[in-house]
């Protein structure tokens, strides 16, 4: 046994205090460090706790509808979910881009580069990295709560086109903001976000899209939602109602299948479209959901180019459409004497050119009337040598062509009138007097777009009052302009448009409706002289067919313009029927014995995307510009 | 020979400061745990308490003398089942009920080889009766020491090896050790850090791991480092005056890892505040006051090497534990002694303040 009492040695007294000392300065340490996160840090640490728990989830605003004039729907939403990858977390982020690939189906680098274009963002707002998923994608994300913490859903209301290419390039579509579109909007918008970008999607964006609501959720450390914190209603777009009749709609989308060119429906009094087609056309559906670059890409590069609308953007010389315009103009100006006739050999010659008539066989004695209704062009050649380029520039212009119509779609292009004035501003150069005789039968370098023509017949018929084109029903304000024509020359050029379809011998003879003052002129636009053709490998004749129709005679109700391009035939042959159809259409429904023809039925009927009409866009086609120069025909 | 000692011998002001730490514990593993699937936890820890109490009263009976007395014996013994877990850990029965099973002796060996430990040194101490330590006496008192740490290094645990060695170096300041072996030692230190540090793909991944995010927190968030990074949001947030009882919301929504048990005290600085860290970390130094109070006021040295011993043993489980949770040390799972939830260091803390107590009654008698 160790003798324990027997230790004769002091207890370290000093060492011990020193002990005490030195937990004292420990434990102050201690309390110095606690200080600085505590106090010092404090906010810094509440902003990093307050991120850590709440999250912000976007609740998207369902985008307002489209009616037809008659209530119908052309254009909803229905619920979606899209799935949200959240930001915060940039390291877990990094790592768990593996797993989202595999459990997805999106690749690693789709979503590094989304994260790129949103790395400005605020970190708290999350990016959409999948748009409509599936059921499959849905239970993904849901059974990886606790692993993939930085997944979360969000119910959205997507963008759906019942009627697929129908409409569709008026419609417009919808597609992911832009980085110059947010910068725009200063911050409105946030990447990922749905806006209109063509058609009435865009020119109405404003109206249909509502305001995002933000639900603020506390979240626990693997993920799942604990509470709601608050929670900011979405307001939804307003629906719109269009001036658009969903009958006369598909009856010239029906006509148009397979074919190329444009229809523009418009009441004469108002300006109010009821219908437009341009083909070919795409599936907006197809932009609903993020549209896969590959696929965007060859939807621009398309040489037929689909995203256009050439009921505003198809710029072409009007053919002999244009001779209405010539004879309203030798009238109003009086620049020939009542009595004025021409004598048609089937040609002639000015300038030291010789000009041939669409018919070889010439057309004899040809007046104002007979001219309009076998469409002479030895008699217009006349025509517009007397009046010149400028006057014809002046009537032309005066009646709403070379210039914008001021319709609500965005992009619609001018077209253009020839005058003095524009060959030496552009091309610093004389006019070519044997310029003007192509012109005087819409030939040669004079682009109008069909909403032009089809106003500028209305206009005529009307005594000179210009709509407005527009497709927003109900406007509050309607635009008119006032080109004041004499009731003498409103009369002469009306009966004879009267003539082309109602009198033998006229180019639209065959499409005389029964009860209907059916009026009309034919035109067809040669794209381009043989040889450009032929030297751009296009192959040869190929032509742009109008035909303008209205009725009644005169202070038309309707007004149809119709065009077809890429055509053999003569315009009367391949844009009459149509304009007839819709104009027959327009009075069967005053009247109220209107049927749908099948054919347009069956674009109603709601198909799944990429149907049979889908395949029709695909089709190769030349420019939609015209060439000066050459004989036409009707 | 020896009145037997009263109960209100006790050294009641130590065992007041113990019980507030373990009451305000107690609140806060409620706290942490009441919503979670652990609810219910700090009843369990009141037992252990309980049971700690009780143990204290049983070691204060036995004369300390007695214990000393035994310090071979229990020294051999503690090495013996250091080693027989590492034996049958390896070679024994199929391997992952060894892992359960072996964590949980492991933890009560390594809690047992503190005690014994503390025991040991202050045996060894007491009889030095020189005023210097000799380079032998020092050279001997780390070898009793180092053995058992590489031993439980080899468990590997390399909090509780840790934990051993401030009873050596304590120990070694109180005997009296030479400065200039001191020089030397901060100078081996010195050259072994730098070493150590060359060495370190000798360390286990998990310790390169931690020793990584120390260096590195914001590297890797989900990992070691996420737990240092939550751990510092929770003690900043809570501000001056603490978000309120129960309403921490890295607390609350789990962002504090092991809320309950190692990093009870970020748990607790962010519902109570920095006024509540400085109430905790004030009773922590009023501990360890009373305990060297207690040293100095031992009958004889050896009465004092045992207190020093358990004094060195808890104030460097507070002083790492509170650092780690201010990302100043790296995670090593050191608990914070009587806060944080868990049995056998629980009983541990209370059984090393038996030893306490025990020298205590025994102060006045001859």
């Amino acid at each position: 046994m160790v003798s324990w009492n027997a230790d004769a040695q002091k207890i370290p007294q000093g060492r011990l205090t020193l002990v005490s000392y030195g937990s004292v300065i420990f434990v102050v340490l201690l309390l110095v460090g606690f200080w600085k996160l505590q106090v010092v840090q404090s906010g810094h640490f509440a902003d990093l706790a307050e991120r850590n728990q709440i999250r912000y989830i976007p609740i998207i605003a369902p985008r307002g509808a489209m009616l037809d004039r008659d209530g119908r729907v052309l254009v909803d939403s229905y619920p979606s979910f899209s799935i949200l990858l959240l930001r915060d977390n940039s390291k877990l982020v990094e790592r768990s881009l593996p797993q989202i690939e595999e459990g997805l189906g999106i690749s690693k680098d789709d979503m590094k580069q989304q994260l790129d274009a949103a790395r400005f963002e605020p970190k708290f707002q999350p990016i959409v990295i999948k748009p409509a998923a599936s059921v499959a994608d849905i239970a993904f994300v849901e059974s990886h709560r606790a692993d993939l913490p930085i997944l979360e859903l969000m119910m959205v209301e997507r963008r759906r086109y019942p009627y697929h290419q129908l409409l569709a390039n008026t419609i417009g579509y919808v597609g992911e903001v832009s980085p110059q579109e947010m910068e725009r909007s200063n911050g409105h918008y946030r990447p990922g976000d749905l806006v209109g970008k063509a058609g009435i999607e865009k020119e109405y964006n404003g109206q249909l899209e509502g305001t995002d609501g933000m639900r603020r959720v506390v979240v626990n450390s693997v993920g799942k939602v604990v509470r709601t914190l608050d929670n900011v209603e979405a307001i939804s777009g307003k629906p719109i109602q269009l001036t658009i009749d969903l009958d006369l709609q598909s009856i010239a989308d029906a006509d148009m299948i397979g074919k190329q060119g444009a229809v523009v429906a418009m009441d004469a009094r108002t300006g109010e479209i009821l219908a437009m087609v341009s083909q070919p056309s795409f599936d907006p559906n197809d932009f609903a959901i993020r549209i896969p670059a590959a696929e965007w890409k060859s939807l621009n590069a398309d040489p037929d180019t689909p995203l256009l609308n050439r009921a505003i953007q198809g710029q072409l010389a009007p053919g002999s459409v244009f001779k209405i315009i010539m004879a309203t103009a030798a009238l109003e100006s009086k620049a020939l004497p009542a009595d004025f006739t021409v004598f048609c050999p089937g040609h002639a010659e000015f300038y030291g050119r010789e000009f041939h008539c669409w018919d070889p066989k010439g057309h004899g004695t040809v007046n104002l009337h007979t001219g309009i209704v076998q469409s002479c062009d030895v008699f217009f050649y006349n025509v517009g040598k007397i009046l010149g380029i400028d006057r014809i520039h002046y009537y032309a212009t005066g009646l709403g062509l070379g210039r914008r119509t001021g319709v609500d779609l965005p992009g619609e292009e001018p077209g253009l009138i020839p005058s003095e004035d524009w060959v030496e501003r552009i091309f610093h150069h004389k006019w070519y007097a044997g310029e003007t005789i192509s012109v005087a039968i819409g030939q040669g370098s004079i682009m109008v777009t069909p909403v032009q023509l089809a106003r500028a017949i209305g206009a005529v018929a009307d005594g000179g009052t210009l709509v407005e084109p527009h497709l927003l029903k109900n406007l509050s304000d309607l635009k008119t302009e006032s080109f004041p024509l004499s009731d003498d020359t409103v009369e002469q050029v009306t009966q004879g448009m009267y003539g082309v379809i109602n009198e033998a011998g006229g180019t639209g003879a065959a499409f005389k409706l029964q009860n209907i003052e059916f009026c009309g002129k034919s035109g067809t636009a040669q794209l381009m002289s043989y040889d450009a053709s032929a030297r751009l490998g296009l192959g040869k004749g190929k032509n742009s067919g109008w035909f303008v129709g209205y009725a009644p005679r005169r202070n038309p109700e309707i007004v149809v313009a119709a065009l077809v391009q890429e055509t053999f035939q003569h315009g009367g042959s391949t844009a009459g029927p149509i304009v007839r159809d819709i104009v027959k259409a327009y009075y069967d429904k005053k009247n109220g014995h209107f049927q749908l023809p099948t054919t347009a039925q069956n674009l109603l009927s709601p198909a799944p995307a990429g149907d049979a009409s889908a395949a029709a866009t695909l089709q190769v086609s030349g420019p939609v510009t015209a060439a000066p120069g050459g004989a036409q025909r009707p | 020979m020896k009145d037997r000692p009263k109960l209100h011998d006790l050294d009641w002001t130590l065992l007041a400061i113990a019980g507030a730490i373990s009451f305000l514990g107690v609140l806060e593993i409620y706290s942490s745990t009441h919503e979670s699937a652990m609810a219910g936890m700090q009843w369990k820890q009141v037992m252990w308490i309980g049971i700690g109490l009780l143990g204290m009263f049983l070691i204060s009976r036995i004369d300390y003398h007695t214990l000393l007395d035994q310090a071979p014996v229990l020294y051999v013994f503690g090495i013996l089942i250091l080693i027989a877990v590492l034996l049958i850990g390896h070679s024994r029965f199929g391997a992952k009920r060894w892992v359960e099973l072996g964590a949980g002796v492991n933890l009560q060996v390594s809690e047992i080889m503190k005690l014994i430990i503390i025991v040991v040194l202050a045996r060894y101490f007491a009889e030095v009766r020189t005023e210097r330590l000799m380079l032998a006496d020092l050279l001997k008192v780390g070898a009793i020491t180092l053995l058992p740490v590489a031993l439980i290094l080899k468990q590997p645990d390399l909090g509780t090896a840790m934990v051993l060695v401030p009873v050596a170096v304590v120990g070694a300041f109180l005997a009296g050790i030479e400065w200039k072996h001191v020089g030397v030692g901060v100078l081996l230190i010195g050259l072994l850090v730098p070493m150590g540090w060359h060495m370190r793909r000798h360390l286990k991944p998990y310790q390169q791991q931690r020793i990584q995010t120390f260096l590195h927190p914001e590297e890797d968030q989900r990992g070691a480092g996420y737990q240092i990074m939550q751990s510092q949001i929770a003690v900043g947030a809570g501000g001056f005056w603490g978000k309120g009882f129960g309403k921490g919301s890295q607390n609350q929504l789990g962002f504090v890892p092991v809320r309950y048990s190692d990093f009870i005290l970020a748990a607790f600085a962010e519902e109570q505040g920095f006024i509540g860290v400085c109430v905790v970390l004030l009773l922590y130094l009023g501990l360890i006051l009373r305990l060297v109070d207690n040293a100095q006021k031992a009958k004889d040295r050896a009465g004092m090497y045992l207190v020093m011993g358990v004094t060195a043993i808890l104030g460097f489980h507070v002083l790492v534990n509170a650092s780690m949770v201010i990302d100043y040390m790296p995670v090593t799972g050191i608990p914070l002694p009587l806060m944080s939830y868990g049995g056998s260091a629980t009983a541990f803390v209370f059984l090393a303040l038996g030893l306490v107590m025990n020298v205590h009654m025994r102060r006045f008698v001859n």
